[in-house]
């Protein structure tokens, strides 16, 4: 199962036969361990990467940092909940160090996503301070570089 | 003005490779399924390590048999992996690459007229350096229908007096083929008894896919009649930086150094500084490519026989070597009439001596995306000739 859920991970539209192949497994038995995974969850969804700038489509990715007030008896899954609520926010994670919660929120614009921490992330009350990181270039995302040049510099038949 | 070539040497062949590659490199928009290199670049911490021993400095030659510290690695290594002891200090010699071991240790061995017993199909290297060593060599040809494995049976016809060496490249180029202790049993004892000394080119012995590589130096009563040769080429994605090894008996190995510290010196420093973090820090490294050309392999076997072309199992290296009989092709044609319609670049199996022919070698160090469009070529190609 473990190098299934690798390969998928790095390519999520390779065919059921192929993934038969390779890992020497028949096909009905791939199809129905990838449904099980999808129904455990374990797969929760399947993504494409992009590369919004070379697509000359804004985006705006910001990671915040955001130091909270934990609940008594609930600790800090409320207060995430409240936050992952947001539409703008397309991750929340529970850290450890110095602050509590990396918060990633996209938007089309970096005005945007300032006005949605200043009107909405901010003001809950066990938000204790919040402060906003910009991403401006990705040189690698999900484990591939962006920019990499590719060519094959091996000579065409060697022995 | 004389000739001042040496005959032996102008009359060895020029490798059949060479001669595909000058035709394949005449054409444009080749996909290529030839080279004997893996895909994969150097891992990022063997290369951070060299660029630092640069920064540092480390620019001199080291003792002639290589850096001790590298040596007692390569210790470690074939203790670890492969169960073999051998004393750093007096049993290893780093060379440049495997194939200046393999050299060394023809010339360190052979008498004129000595006979040097060639399994083939195999890497081109084998028979030119018996001949410049002064030897003879005795192709042993090898048959796809037992998996090229190499038995007594395929050795007895061909022994004799003069016999005195025999390579033994198993995982092999360009069948892929493996030998496992149990395929080694007999074979060992057959050796023993016609006293040959064995080249065990073990170059390919992290890329085994079915079963655990076992070095013939480890059977019973072998160790002191064995060279292992291996190298940091295919296990860790380091062909350019041409470093390898022997390990084998002391005597022999003296010898070797010998001629390694005349011709050579010593294998490239940088190398071998990054070949030290190679073997410290690249197991998992290691182990991701064995696994992701295991997944390649299975998938360039299953859709050669899907599109009729009959190969063995390879167990190990990342060549499959299907026959290409049915087709009622010579390689050499084959190959170019491949090339010539669907520009692909695969290599006569002939190029691997005689009994090779018949047969094609393709290689998988290419990615699964590559490999799918390449295939895809050929089956193509395979439908026009039905």
């Amino acid at each position: 199962m473990q190098e299934l859920l690798e390969i998928l991970e790095k390519n999520s539209r390779i065919s059921v036969k192929d993934l038969a192949v390779m890992l020497d497994e028949d096909e009905a038995g791939i199809a129905s361990q990838m449904t099980q995974l999808e129904k455990d969850k374990i797969i929760f969804g399947y993504h494409t990467m992009i590369d919004w700038d070379k697509a000359k489509i804004d985006r705006v990715t910001a990671l915040i940092e955001v130091r909270v007030t934990p609940q008594r008896g609930e600790g800090f899954d409320n207060i995430a909940q409240r936050i992952y609520q947001f539409e703008e926010v397309t991750a929340v994670y529970l850290m450890s160090g110095a602050f509590d919660l990396t918060v990633i929120v996209e938007g089309k614009t970096m005005k945007e996503v300032a006005l949605f921490v200043a009107r909405r992330l901010a003001p809950i009350d066990q938000v204790l301070s919040t402060s906003t990181h910009f991403i401006l270039k990705r040189y690698k995302d999900h484990g591939v570089v962006l920019e990499e040049n590719k060519n094959d510099e091996r000579m065409l038949v060697s022995p | 003005m004389r000739d001042f070539i040496n005959r032996t040497v102008r009359e060895l062949p020029p490798s059949g490779i060479r001669r595909f590659f000058n035709l394949a490199a005449e054409m444009e928009d080749v996909i290529s399924l030839g080279v004997g290199e893996p895909d994969f670049l150097t891992p990022w911490n063997i290369r951070e390590e060299a660029i630092h021993t640069l920064e540092k400095g480390r620019t001199v030659y080291t003792a002639n048999a290589g850096l001790m510290e590298l040596r007692r690695e390569i210790g470690r290594y074939l203790k670890r992996r492969y169960g073999l002891e051998y004393d750093p200090v007096t049993q290893i010699l780093v060379t440049v690459g495997g194939s200046e071991a393999i050299d060394l240790a023809l010339r360190a061995i052979i008498e004129p007229g000595d006979e040097v017993l060639i399994p083939e199909p195999s890497f081109v290297a084998y028979k030119p350096c018996a001949v410049m060593a002064g030897g003879r060599a005795v192709p042993v040809p090898l048959r796809g229908e037992t998996g090229f494995k190499l038995t007594v049976s395929d050795l007895e016809p061909l022994v004799n007096e003069r016999s005195k060496v025999l390579i033994f490249p198993y995982p092999g180029n360009p069948t892929g083929a493996t030998m496992y202790e149990e395929d080694m049993r007999e074979l060992c004892e057959w050796i023993r008894k016609k006293d040959l000394f064995v080249l065990s080119d073990e170059i390919y012995s992290e890329l085994t896919y079915d079963g655990t590589h076992t070095s013939i130096a480890s059977m019973p009563g072998m160790s002191e009649r064995t060279l292992v040769i291996n190298g940091f080429s295919k296990a860790f994605s380091m062909t350019g930086w041409r470093l390898g090894y022997g390990a084998g008996p002391k005597d022999l190995l003296e010898q070797m150094t010998k001629i390694h510290q005349y011709a050579i010196m010593c294998a490239p420093t940088t190398s071998q500084y990054a070949a030290v973090e190679a073997l410290r820090g690249c197991d998992r490294a290691v182990e991701e490519m064995r696994r992701e050309y295991n997944r390649r392999r299975r998938l360039v076997v299953e859709s050669l026989r899907e599109m009729g072309l009959s190969c063995n199992d390879p167990g190990g290296a990342f060549y499959v070597f299907p026959s290409i009989r049915s087709t009622g092709m010579t390689s050499e044609a084959f190959c170019q009439d491949l090339l010539k319609h669907k520009k692909i670049a695969v290599v006569p199996g002939d190029a691997f001596g005689a009994s090779g022919e018949g047969y094609v070698r393709i290689s998988y160090a290419y990615s699964v995306e590559q490999l799918r469009t390449a295939l895809g070529r050929i089956r193509e190609y395979m439908e026009t000739r039905r």
